[in-house]
């Protein structure tokens, strides 16, 4: 039966593959889609000490809900800052967009 | 070995393998539905810690809307996922040593650490206890959260209009 250490260790590795896609990706809708594997492995710690640690409370759960709905707004704002950088300096590529204003 | 640690193996293997696939794709569109694989994967973790309700709303918010929101960004950004294009950057090495070093770092603390079990039983009934939990002591939270939810839709109409 799989303990909290087993689900800490997944959520670790998923993280660092979402730190590594955010730090090397040049596509800054690839370094999103880091972003959106860091939120996951945050998630799974929360569940993983709800369920292990503090089973009595629902506080992980519910903090895991709130950060979805965090990144599902993070999503939408952050896509729409690429398509707005998209449409004013045709590149997606962050190395490339080292303007402030067009 | 119980069906429970098959079950968590086979889901990690999912996760991680996708999540791989999600990070070194060439092409953004293969990236971009890898990373369905991986929610899934996550939801089946979540299914493991009882968590159903945060699974359900895995599936509906990332598997189903963040993928597909991505996928319309790449296709309305067609300059940025032609396969020729370059998709990483110089510092590929230093990436690559920094997320190792922060993974060893992790799990050398997972692992090391005496994890304290308070007293308590998970409810049978989660979801119930869940509305319970938003409408009584994460009062506050929830509001906050709505609000946020708002002012990003906002936000995001404003930033991604057309100027006129």
């Amino acid at each position: 039966m799989p303990a909290l250490t087993h689900y800490l260790v997944l959520s670790a590795l998923l993280f660092c593959l979402g730190l590594f896609a955010v730090v090397t990706r040049r596509n800054g809708v690839a370094i999103l889609m880091g972003i959106e594997l860091m939120l996951n492995a945050a998630n799974v710690n929360l569940v993983a000490f709800n369920k292990f640690a503090a089973p009595g409370a629902m506080q992980g759960q519910v903090f895991a809900l709130i950060v979805i709905t965090l990144a599902a707004c993070e999503a939408a704002v952050g896509l729409a800052l690429v398509l707005a950088a998209y449409r004013s300096l045709e590149t997606v590529y962050v190395d490339e967009i080292n303007v402030m204003k067009w | 070995m119980s069906g429970e640690a098959i079950a968590f193996y086979v889901l990690a293997a999912v996760t991680l393998g996708s999540g791989v696939v999600v990070v070194t794709s060439p092409n953004v569109v293969h990236s971009a539905v890898a990373l369905v694989p991986t929610f899934l994967g996550v939801t089946g973790i979540y299914v493991l810690l009882s968590a159903e309700f945060v699974a359900v709303i895995q599936v509906l918010i990332y598997a189903g809307a963040i993928t597909v929101l991505i996928l319309f960004v790449i296709m309305l950004t067609e300059g940025g996922t032609g396969i020729r294009a370059r998709q990483r950057n110089e510092q590929g090495a230093i990436g690559a040593a920094v997320a190792a070093a922060m993974a060893g770092l992790l799990i050398a603390v997972a692992v090391r650490t005496p994890w304290a079990r308070l007293p308590g039983t998970l409810p049978t009934y989660t979801p119930g206890a869940i509305g319970q939990s938003f409408l009584g002591p994460n009062l506050l939270v929830f509001e906050g959260t709505s609000v946020v939810l708002l002012v990003s839709l906002v936000g995001a109409i404003v930033i991604a209009r057309k100027e006129e």
